[in-house]
């Protein structure tokens, strides 16, 4: 027990004294918090708008007064003919350019938008569609039979807020950035600077060189996990609406299955260099790609689907989204649980497996 | 204390030991000496547990490297090639890590390392990384001994360190074994085999010769002369056209020269004399 | 007399610590000069200015005739260097590897081929000339890095370290061939801790704590000393 606290301490004072990886180590979930949070984020807003010069009847002042009222929303100018709709596109003046034909009383609107970013296009005129229909619904006031308005309500997210997307899998990132790249890392720092030689000739178990590294990243791992936790709540407001506590379990688990990812790569790779490539190509990339934080799983096509299942981060990520937006009861994430489970026994087997006795 | 029989090792197509056999006495210093790529890491390899060999047998202290590797892993002391110490944890922290690694503590064999420790104690804060060569070497050689191993192995301690530490460096193996302790050492260094009290000397995987330094001295089969002239390099040329000349080469100020049948032919402005082969002058000849 | 390295009261200070204090020596041409001296004794940053990679604090000097204050452009173009540590890429051929560190120091591509051939024909190198570098034999490597610092045709070629780790009977060659070098009247600079390495040497310097404390051929300093070899010399300076 003595060898096993003192092996602990020695990899705390290697984290400790490299003070540029304690910032990177500490720092990355903030950053990456904030960057989504205030950044990279799906919502659209600031959109510039150009409108046309004058607005006559009634419903067309009130569609008028809506989109100058939308925070959303800025009027940027207004398009005297149809030739001036190119030019402001092209000036980069306006996102959505509104058109009328203001001969009609019931006139019909064209909303004219760059589609360059198809689905940022789609998101604007979703928005001016529905500033339109609002406005319309005050000028109706009695519905006529047989026409059905549907009445939408979002649940879980009522306000569409990107961050209750982004927060889970910002978790599902930087735990496997720090527990599969740090702990591989370490693993062959040590082969490379020969002090692996020195413990392997002395009567430490390869086990407790193994878990001695991992002890300290499953530590830090945890506290970026409530750093991570506390930015959500108190800075971008998402709620924490599930168990606390189920919430840190499946964590733990996620966070030994990047664990034994981490060691698998360090059996096979022979320089940190490698290590770090590995880690970043072979676990960063799938787990941002193909783990359903930026791109829904759905509607991947079927062989990446597939390869999706085999990402730890995709499972993880939905359990969280469960438990922590949804507050869903454990039983809901069996699944995602078991899964998990299965991925660390079997990883940490098999690199249990490979980790040498001996020199290659 | 340890015996190798018929060692044999290769990576693919290179053969790094081919039938390796000698045994070492206990509380003996024992050198292999050869150059680089002779086999010497290879071997220790071998005998620290952290390889298996192709074929053949090793014992340490009666144990068999590959059955009792876990026990063997207990008795011996290890200094591999490179400096292999923690470069960012303090003098200290090294010594004090690889003391819990062993299940010891510094104090409990303070006395084994205490005539080595002390010289580096005063930097005891400061960090490995930082100290020169002759201290990390110090260092290192007290982490190898903090749990009183049977037997030391040191491979190519001394490369890389300046003189005055390579020499204090012997006197401390001197002192480790009139404590009884048993050390295999292996050296590039040629000047360094008089030093042992046995030596091999290693060449691609295969033992020129396994003996006492004076023994092997004794071996050589030619009469060696020491030839000096003006422009040594216009010598060395002017005695590789000459008939009577077996052997000529440059060693340090002078030639080394062996003539056939011992006839030394009269140069002009030419200094001749008998020398006493040295170990390197014996390795040439058994390379050949 | 021509001399190849004229150096008076050389001194480099980093802040208050003095690496070089105040050294004068001469290196005449076609001489095998042993620079010698422990780790941290300033062999590394003396040797830095004669090669023009770093200027002096103090004094004056000159390399190939070039002043090492403001001609240290000259002097890179007039120098050959192979270090131990890195001489050649192991990943190119013994030809890429020739034409590549020749190329840098601006030879023509004919002159190139035509030199490179009768070199690699001299060391019996040409058989091999395809064959990647990390292949060869290290003593081979050692040979062929040599050759290729002294391509170009330099005053100088600074040598560090050049013999540590290999076989004896190697090692005599490759004096032989560096006895051959300054023969043609190449000046060699070696540098070392090695003291049977500086027994090879015309004259050695022996530096210590930034200065030069002896100077002169391996025979007069074991005289001067009493000692039976360069080792001993050292160990007597180096415990002062």
């Amino acid at each position: 027990m003595k060898q096993f606290i003192s092996f602990v301490n020695k990899e705390f004072r290697h984290i400790f004294r490299d003070k540029r990886t304690m910032l990177l180590l500490l720092g990355m979930p903030v950053v990456q918090m904030i960057l989504f949070g205030f950044a990279i984020t799906t919502e659209v807003r600031n959109i510039n708008i150009c409108t046309p010069q004058t607005w006559n009847y009634d419903p067309q002042i009130r569609i008028m007064e809506g989109f100058a009222a939308n925070p959303y929303f800025n009027i940027t100018g207004t398009i005297g003919n149809s030739q001036e709709i190119d030019e402001v596109f092209r000036e980069g003046k306006a996102d959505l350019v509104i058109v009328l034909d203001a001969q009609r009383t019931n006139p019909a609107i064209q909303l004219i938008a760059d589609a360059t970013d198809p689905n940022t296009a789609i998101t604007e005129v979703a928005y001016a569609t529905r500033i339109i229909h609002e406005a319309q619904q005050v000028a109706v006031t009695a519905i006529p039979q047989g026409q059905i308005i549907p009445n939408v309500r979002m649940l879980y997210n009522p306000q569409m807020k990107s961050a209750y997307n982004f927060v889970p899998g910002v978790m599902g990132l930087i735990l496997m950035l720090i527990c599969a790249m740090m702990t591989s890392i370490s693993i062959v720092r040590e082969k490379e600077m020969g002090t692996m030689e020195l413990l392997l000739v002395s009567p430490v178990k390869p086990f407790s060189i193994i878990l001695s590294k991992a002890v300290p990243y499953f530590v830090i791992s945890t506290a970026n996990m409530l750093i991570i936790i506390l930015l959500a709540v108190y800075l971008l407001h998402v709620p924490l609406v599930g168990s606390m506590i189920w919430l840190s379990i499946i964590s733990w688990i996620y966070i030994l299955v990047c664990l034994s990812l981490g060691l698998l790569i360090s059996t096979v790779a022979q320089t940190q260099v490698a290590a770090m490539l590995i880690s970043g190509v072979m676990l960063m990339m799938p787990a941002l790609l193909l783990s359903g934080m930026i791109y829904p799983v759905e509607n991947m096509p079927a062989i990446l689907e597939g390869v999706s299942c085999i990402i730890p981060a995709r499972w993880y990520i939905a359990a969280v989204k469960k438990l922590m937006i949804q507050g869903l009861e454990i039983t809901y994430v069996a699944k995602e649980v078991a899964i998990l489970l299965l991925m660390a026994s079997f990883l940490l087997t098999v690199s249990l497996k490979k980790f040498s006795l001996r020199l290659q | 204390m340890i015996t190798v029989e018929n060692l044999t090792k290769s990576y693919g197509e290179v053969e790094a030991l081919k039938d390796i056999s000698f045994h070492i006495d206990a509380g003996k210093i024992f050198g292999i000496i050869g150059p680089d790529g002779a086999g010497k890491t290879t071997l220790f390899r071998i005998l620290t547990t952290l390889m298996m060999a192709d074929s053949g047998q090793a014992t340490v202290d009666g144990l068999d490297v590959v059955k009792d590797f876990a026990r063997i892993r207990h008795c011996i002391g290890y200094m591999p090639g490179r400096f292999s110490l923690y470069q960012d944890l303090t003098v200290e922290e090294n010594l004090h890590f690889y003391a819990s690694v062993f299940n010891t503590s510094i104090k409990e064999n303070y006395y084994l390392v205490q005539d080595i420790y002390k010289q580096i104690e005063p930097f005891k804060k400061r960090r490995a990384g930082d100290l020169s060569g002759g201290m990390k070497q110090k260092l290192a050689l007290s982490c190898a001994l903090i749990h009183r191993p049977k037997a030391l192995m040191l491979d190519e301690p001394t490369t890389g360190v300046d003189p005055v530490s390579r020499k204090e460096f012997w006197s401390m193996l001197q002192r480790l074994k009139e404590q009884g302790i048993t050390i295999l050492v292996s050296t590039p260094y040629m000047d360094e085999a008089t030093k042992c009290d046995h030596i091999a000397l290693m060449q691609k995987g295969r033992l020129l010769s396994v003996d006492t330094p004076e023994r092997i001295v004794a071996a050589y089969p030619d009469v060696l002369y020491a030839v000096t002239g003006d422009n040594n390099y216009r010598l060395l040329c002017k005695l590789k056209e000459n008939k009577e000349v077996k052997m000529c080469y440059i060693s340090g100020e002078s030639l080394r020269v062996i003539f056939h049948k011992n006839n030394v032919p009269a140069i002009e402005g030419v200094e001749i004399r008998q020398v006493a082969p040295t170990i390197e002058d014996c390795f040439i000849q058994l390379m050949q | 007399m021509d001399y190849a390295i004229i150096v008076e009261e050389l001194t480099k200070r980093f802040g208050r610590f003095t690496a070089v204090d105040s050294i004068s020596f001469e290196v005449k041409k076609g001489e095998i000069f042993g620079f010698l001296g422990a780790n941290g004794a300033g062999k590394t940053t003396a040797m830095r200015m004669l090669c023009g990679l770093s200027i002096p604090t103090s004094g004056k000097g000159s390399v190939a005739g070039f002043d090492i204050m403001n001609q240290t452009e000259y002097i890179k173009r007039n120098i050959g260097y192979m270090s131990q540590r890195f001489s050649l890429y192991e990943d190119l051929t013994v030809w890429e590897n020739l034409r590549f560190f020749a190329a840098i120091y601006g030879i023509k591509d004919k002159e190139i081929e035509r030199r490179g051939v009768r070199v690699l024909q001299e060391l019996n190198f040409y058989e091999e000339r395809n064959t990647l570098v990390k292949d060869l034999p290290l003593g081979w490597k050692q040979k062929l890095a040599f050759s290729t610092a002294i391509f170009h045709r330099p005053g100088i070629v600074f040598l560090d370290e050049p013999t540590g780790g290999v076989d004896p009977l190697t090692r005599r060659q490759f004096w032989e061939l560096i006895y051959q070098t300054a023969d043609s009247g190449i000046t060699i600079f070696v540098t070392t801790h090695y003291m049977d390495e500086a027994e090879y040497c015309n004259r050695v310097s022996i530096m210590v704590n930034g200065r030069i404390e002896a100077l002169g051929s391996p025979a007069n300093l074991k005289q001067q000393y009493h000692a039976e070899s360069m080792d001993n010399v050292f160990q007597q300076l180096a415990r002062v």
